[in-house]
């Protein structure tokens, strides 16, 4: 089996969801809940593994045996494997907490979540862009099915949005595609890079548009300013664990950026080096700047959360545009951080709008809360983390970005905005902390406390912050090596056709 | 033992106090004091050797590449603050014991305040700058948790959160200069850094770094103009103010100035700005101190007031003042944290600190006064008490000034008043409380505290005047010691003697006392004078700017995000026109080499139809029926195109999908209400008419470049190898079953996913089914019409085995799963709409969600088949066979693979429309009950 792991993470979910939708495991809560509590261990475990074996080697799987670059690859270095962990871990806590009930309030929820785990896991392992389409979409229609999961207005409001935008941003994609293919004559990714380099100028022109056209569609998955404005309302409207699966959504959009504007169109493109650079940086910084804005305005913990991870994406896009892709190594520790991290804070938001009752996650005065010290004492940790103080991850990802940004040209601009918006931060966390915990009124509200998997579920991702820290000499280690191999050593048109052969 | 345990001891003895809270109050203290008091214990052991000089040191390596190691030093500077961060933490933990009600959950404060301890004495024992940050960044936290401690009171929750914005902006400052000079010697150990003075004062960025240093430093220790959260901390239970503002937060700013005199000392730039701002702060908080009739307020100020004396100390060019500001670090802390005691006893026993009110104590807590009364004269710089020695020294300093030239005479001067208004204000502290006739309305009688809250007070006064008569003996080794390590060296000589004769700054002295009982005396006038100027409160300013700030946010996220969908996709039109125009304006010429395909009648007569239908499509888009016409003739034609340039297998997709999707909004408008409003203005409607023309033009502009070009691509190696490895000549099917069957694989999950999101959407959607058509007409009686019924019965086996032809021929002529399933779905849906769902329920006993679960498990399986071979997924095998009267036929794993695609399409197409279909009747999909 060891020589088929890298396309178990796909398969493995599908496969539980399709036996979802059929006997027996079809219609009954409990056992669906059991399969997927199942599922995730083995997914776990296969992840693990393949950051194992991917530590040693780049994996490439050639799928049915076909040489690349005619036949689909999926390729798992250092990155990819890490994306997918990352994924599992993240997906643990959210199924954790929706086990205690919130699967119950519709349909499919388990075979869908998995089915938008498969697409996560494909989105990152694959090395075709036009497979590349094909995970993005599996993510996408599980993500609007998902998102309406609960029902209500404000769900099918947001999906609205959500569904509109995407589904033009899909046609965009497509058509880049085809501008590519037109131009390139390749669809697997290394062999576009090596295309790439040896455009014409007229033909490079004629690409360029279909490189910064993915930008646009990689930009709108990640909220990307202006292309934003589904992320607050979608996020905020979404049932607690669909929000905090979403966490992990934008990190794709910047898992591609990272790929195909940062390494394919990177440096070594020829004529269409770097050719999304200069759009990056302004945007990036646009998004950091209306996070903080937005941060600060929020009225509630959810739409305060759906704003940091408005600026985890500007922080990230930043840090990837530093010059040379030094802050390529300090950007995915960041992104390992604020991922788990504000999948916890979605969680966290939704248990205490629930114990507050009608006041809900909004920073108005309301009955206590009753859990105050348990609830109090994560959202302290969370909060500590998103703001990045010690001694949670948030601070450690902080300093490499801004160590990586130093001396650069661009550092007044990463600096100062990266800073200003940690200070924001602390004014809009203090602000929600002493409003959620501290203001009160009245007695103590008479709804139902947290059930025991919704606390361990959040403890469960929210333990990771500290992790990344005390084991930060290795996770820091890794997530360098990672970004170097990304950059450096993802392997070539002519290492992965030997790689199809010898299958 | 190891350094390590000092700040992790507290560290760990955060935990003691919540777990030993349940047995009772006494106890909860003393097992709180264990971790200090072993703490304090060791560094008492430490002591000896590092006042001979030799500083302890340990590492371990922590994160290397961010250079943060867990690095704890202790010098004379850290032993000198860990003494008095120790010491008086024991001290208050006592207290607090007596002071804290029965409402008050004593083992969160405790924990609170241990934490806060260890994470001072982090900051004073670090050898690393990033780790001295994230201790830094500790202070301001727990602190904010401690002065929030009453968190329902919404002062404590203000002070808090200002304490922390403030504290906390100057920590992030703090952070970017740390990691400057870090960036600049290249290391982020403390010892090196501190070696490499001259390196870091030459470097152009000296002046950004200074500054932000500064910053954190001012914000922490309440410098001018930052002042203002300390006063405002004052709402923290006085065990709280009486640690903080003595000897840990406030002296963590103090400190930071001491550990980088070494670094950042000793230019133009540093004397000014800091000399400057202590000035400024020393004279502004002894002035307001005066007036604050609030007893925690006017030692707040008189905090204020002191760390500006010590700021200015260390901002003046002598070596001497950093020996001063040392020992007034210690004098102030001494004699502040007795005096903060001393206010919170009075407060506890009286039930107010309003000095209007606080009258004539003396007679109920003569103990109390004159333990208070020590304090205030140490504090006013009375001789034979500490503090005298420390202003002594600090006016022999402020006489040696040069630093603002001609000016410069004008530091001493200053410095006697503002010394002035400390004696006047300690006085007032004593006169106005214990003497000046009787109480007025106090809530309780005052009386003596319990015995042992009174104990931490007779310490600190004991101390005081310890230091006061033997300061040589109590403080010399360790001051010098402390002293070698700010300045890095050599201390210069001095005396620690509490006569050094008649001479000038004694008589300063006299003057401050003289000048402060004038003062006082006159203290009518000045409160009239004062009460001239309208009373700002810094909580009411602060906490109204970030409202503001807040307010302003809000309305722009409002007007940003308005909600409206339009604009977010003009939004997005508008990066698509920005990011492709730009690069397309470099295309000198789209005509490419390739010869044009000839024009023909017939297919420019198409082009034309498809034009003018997909604008009648926009234009009638109101008339909804009308505009599905159009659009389906615009299908219709890209199928025919489709055919024309010789994709059979796509025209037959797309001619099946077109009807499909009609159908499917047919059902779809007939539930939406039946009307559109006019939605956009006619500008509105121009200016999303000029980006559709202007993205059309240039998409158009790309699509013809693209295709008039020649193209090397990777498409030959599917046409040379279809029917040698794939096993079929249709190389669209071979394609899709074979060299990207994963790609299929993922699209069939997309449609099963999408029939199970819309079933999902319909189970839990309540839609009112429209009595009538738009013009108030009733719907045909006739549902089902008899001829319909009888021809598309009779239709359904010819249309069946049509689909399973198509199934089978795929591989290699047009057709496959994909086009078969859809031929197989539309069939039965002609079924549904012929005869309505009742009749298809009693006869088509088929769950659609299993056919799409199964259909996607059959690709699955097959995928996963090739692993018994020891092939890659989805590796597939084809062999031809021969029977007798069939004759020779080709056996493949694509076969399979494709009636997977098969059933997955026909489940999911019938489980979207049939599902729509039937919200129209009395067969509404539900929610699956779940057991």
């Amino acid at each position: 089996m060891m020589q088929h792991l890298v396309v178990l993470p796909i398969l493995a979910p599908m496969l539980m969801a399709v036996m979802m939708l059929l006997p027996p495991l079809q219609n009954t809560i409990y056992r669906q809940r059991i399969a997927s509590f199942f599922t995730m261990l083995v997914m776990l475990g296969i992840a693990i593994l393949l950051i194992i074996t991917s530590s040693e080697q780049t994996q490439v799987y050639a799928l049915g045996g076909w040489q690349p670059p005619f036949g689909i690859v999926l390729v798992a270095d250092r990155l990819a494997s890490m994306m997918v962990l990352l994924t599992t871990v993240l997906g643990c806590g959210a199924l954790l907490y929706a086990s205690a009930g919130d699967d119950n309030l519709g349909m499919y929820f388990h075979p869908l979540f998995l089915f938008q785990l498969m697409g996560i896991n494909g989105a990152f392992l694959t090395g075709d862009i036009f497979n590349l389409f094909v995970f993005f979409e599996i993510l996408l229609i599980a993500s609007y099915a998902l998102l309406i999961h609960g029902g209500g207005k404000q769900k099918t409001l947001a999906s609205v949005h959500y569904v509109s935008l995407n589904l033009v941003g899909s046609s965009f994609f497509l058509f880049a595609l085809g501008i590519l293919y037109g131009t390139l004559g390749t669809l697997n990714i290394a062999d576009m890079a090596d295309a790439a380099s040896r455009l014409e100028a007229q033909e490079a022109v004629l690409a360029k548009t279909g490189v910064l056209l993915l930008l646009l569609v990689f930009g709108l998955k990640a909220a990307l300013l202006p292309l934003h404005f589904w992320l607050t309302k979608t996020y905020s409207s979404a049932s607690a664990p669909v929000a905090a699966l979403f966490a992990i959504m934008t990190k794709v959009g910047i898992y591609s950026i990272f790929r195909i504007h940062g390494v394919v169109f990177g440096e070594e493109a020829g004529l269409l080096a770097n050719t999304a650079l200069p759009w990056i940086w302004p945007m990036a910084i646009l998004t950091l700047i209306i996070g903080t804005i937005g941060l600060i305005g929020s009225s509630s913990l959810k739409v305060l959360t759906a704003n940091l991870v408005l600026i985890s994406v500007g922080t990230l896009l930043l840090a990837m545009v530093i010059p040379g892709g030094i802050g390529l190594g300090a950007a995915l520790y960041y992104m390992l951080h604020t991922t788990l991290v504000s999948g916890a804070l979605f969680l966290l938001a939704d248990m205490i709008g629930k114990q507050r009752g009608k006041a809900a996650d909004r920073f108005v005065p309301a009955r206590p809360i009753q859990q105050p010290g348990l609830l109090g004492t994560l959202f302290f940790l969370a909060a500590l983390a998103v703001i990045g103080m010690p001694p949670m991850s948030g601070f450690v990802g902080k300093v490499m970005i801004l160590q990586a940004a130093n001396g650069t040209s661009g550092m007044i601009w990463i600096w100062s905005v990266i800073l200003i918006s940690s200070l924001a931060a602390i004014i809009a966390l203090s602000r929600a902390g002493t409003n959620l915990f501290w203001n009160l009124c009245g007695d103590k509200s008479d709804e139902l406390a947290s059930s025991q998997l919704q606390i361990i579920a959040v403890v469960l991702l929210l333990a990771c912050s500290p992790l990344l820290v005390i084991f930060g000499a290795q996770v820091t280690e890794f997530t360098d090596t990672a970004a170097r191999q990304m950059l450096h050593d993802y392997p070539t048109i002519k290492a992965m056709m030997n790689a199809g052969i010898t299958q | 033992m190891s350094l390590f345990w000092i700040p992790l001891l507290p560290m760990i003895g955060t935990l003691v106090p919540l777990l030993s809270e349940r047995w009772g109050r006494s106890i909860c203290a003393l097992c709180t004091a264990i971790a200090p008091a072993i703490a304090l214990t060791m560094v008492l052991a430490y002591m000896p050797s590092v006042l001979a000089g030799q500083p302890i040191q340990q590492s371990i390596e922590w994160i290397p590449l961010i250079g943060l190691e867990l690095s704890f030093h202790l010098d004379g500077l850290g032993l000198l603050f860990s003494l008095l961060i120790l010491g008086i933490g024991l001290l208050i933990i006592l207290y607090a014991r007596y002071y804290l009600s029965d409402q008050d959950s004593m083992g969160r404060f405790y924990a609170y305040l241990i934490l806060f301890m260890a994470a001072m004495l982090g900051i004073v024992l670090s050898n690393n700058l990033i780790q001295l940050w994230a201790y830094w960044e500790l202070t301001s936290i727990s602190s904010f948790l401690l002065i929030g401690f009453w968190s329902h009171s919404s002062n404590a929750r203000k002070g808090a959160r200002m304490a922390l914005t403030v504290t906390g902006a100057g920590g992030l400052a703090l952070l970017a200069g740390l990691l400057m000079i870090g960036n600049i010697v290249g290391s982020y150990d403390l010892h090196t850094v501190l070696n490499s003075g001259d390196l870091i004062r030459e470097n152009p960025l000296y002046p950004v770094i200074l500054v932000l240093v500064l910053l954190g430093a001012f914000t922490k220790s309440a410098q001018f103009p930052f002042h203002f959260w300390l006063p405002h901390a004052m709402a923290a239970p006085t065990p709280v103010s009486a640690y903080l503002h003595s000897a840990t937060m406030v002296k963590a700013g103090i400190f930071l100035l001491a550990r980088f005199y070494p670094i950042l000392a000793g230019t133009e730039q540093w004397f000014l700005m800091v000399s400057l701002t202590g000035l400024a702060t020393l004279l502004l908080g002894a002035y307001i101190a005066l007036f604050k009739h609030d007893l925690k307020g006017l030692l707040a100020y008189s905090t204020i007031s002191h760390l500006g004396l010590i700021t200015l100390l260390l901002g003046m060019d002598s070596r001497l003042a950093a020996v001063a500001a040392i020992f007034h670090v210690v004098n102030h802390a001494i004699f502040k944290a007795s005096l903060f005691m001393a206010a919170g006893i009075i407060d506890h026993e009286s039930g107010s600190r309003d000095m209007r009110k606080l009258n004539g104590l003396w007679k109920y807590m003569p103990y109390t006064a004159t333990l208070a009364m020590v304090a205030a004269a140490s504090m006013a710089g009375v001789p034979l008490f500490n503090g005298f020695l420390s202003k002594e020294m600090f006016f022999t300093e402020t006489l040696d000034q040069s630093a603002l030239g001609s000016l410069s005479w004008m530091i001493p001067v200053l410095a006697t008043i503002g010394a002035m208004f400390a004696v006047a204000y300690s006085i007032r502290f004593i006169h106005d409380v214990f003497f000046n006739g009787e109480p007025i309305n106090l809530p309780r009688t005052p009386h003596e505290p319990p015995r042992y809250m009174k104990v931490p007070v007779e310490i600190l006064v004991g101390l005081c005047l310890l230091v006061g008569i033997f300061p040589q003996f109590m403080m010399g080794d360790l001051l010098t010691s402390a002293s070698s390590a700010v300045l890095g060296g050599a201390v210069p000589t001095y005396s620690l003697s509490i006569w050094h004769g008649f001479n000038l700054p004694f008589v300063m002295s006299l003057i401050a006392m003289g000048g402060g009982l004038l003062i006082y005396h006159n203290r009518r006038s000045l409160f009239r004078f004062q009460a001239q100027f309208p009373e700002t409160d810094a909580k009411l300013v602060f906490d109204d700017t970030i409202k503001l700030v807040i307010e302003k946010a809000a309305h722009f996220n409002g007007w940003l995000e308005n909600g409206s969908l339009q604009r977010y996709m003009f939004w997005m039109m508008f990066m698509v026109l920005a990011l492709i125009t730009v690069p397309i304006m470099n295309l000198n010429t789209t005509e490419g080499i390739r010869p044009e395909t000839p024009l023909n009648n017939v297919m420019s007569a198409g082009a034309a139809l498809l034009c003018i239908c997909a604008l009648a499509t926009v234009i009638w888009h109101r008339k909804r029926v009308i505009a599905l016409l159009m659009l389906s003739v615009v299908g219709l034609i890209v199928s025919i195109s489709f055919a024309i340039f010789s994709a059979p297998d796509l025209a037959l997709t797309q001619l099946l999908v077109e009807v499909a999707t009609i159908i499917l909004l047919l059902l779809a408008l007939f539930l939406l209400p039946q009307r559109t409003p006019k939605e956009s203005s006619p500008s509105r409607i121009m200016r999303d008419l000029s980006i559709s023309a202007v993205i059309g033009g240039v998409v158009g502009t790309i699509s013809y470049a693209i295709m008039t070009k020649p193209l090397v691509s990777i498409s030959d190696f599917f046409l040379d190898n279809s029917k040698t490895g794939g096993g079929g000549t249709n190389v669209v099917n071979v394609i899709l079953v074979d060299f990207r069957g994963f790609d299929t694989m993922g699209e069939i999950t997309v449609l099963g996913i999408a029939a199970l999101g819309i079933y999902k959407l319909l189970a839990q959607m309540h839609i009112a089914m429209p009595t009538s058509d738009i013009d108030g007409r009733s719907w045909a009686r006739d549902k089902h019409p008899m001829m319909l019924e009888v021809i598309s019965q009779g239709l359904l086996p010819l249309a069946l085995l049509v689909s399973a032809f198509i199934f089978l021929r795929g591989h290699n002529l047009p057709g496959g799963g994909f086009i078969a399933g859809l031929i197989t779905s539309l069939a039965l849906i002609q079924q549904y709409v012929a005869h309505g769902v009742n009749w298809m329920k009693v006869r088509l006993k088929v769950d659609y969600q299993w056919l799409i679960g199964s259909g996607l498990f059959i690709a699955l399986a097959t995928g996963a088949g090739s692993w018994l071979f020891d092939r890659p997924f989805l590796t597939s095998w084809f062999d031809y066979f021969t029977l007798p009267i069939i004759g020779k036929f080709e056996l493949a794993s694509a076969l399979l693979f494709d009636l997977g695609v098969y059933l997955t399409v026909i489940g999911a197409t019938l489980l979207i429309l049939a599902n729509l279909g039937k919200i129209t009747t009395g067969e509404r999909p539900k929610q699956t009950e779940y057991e």
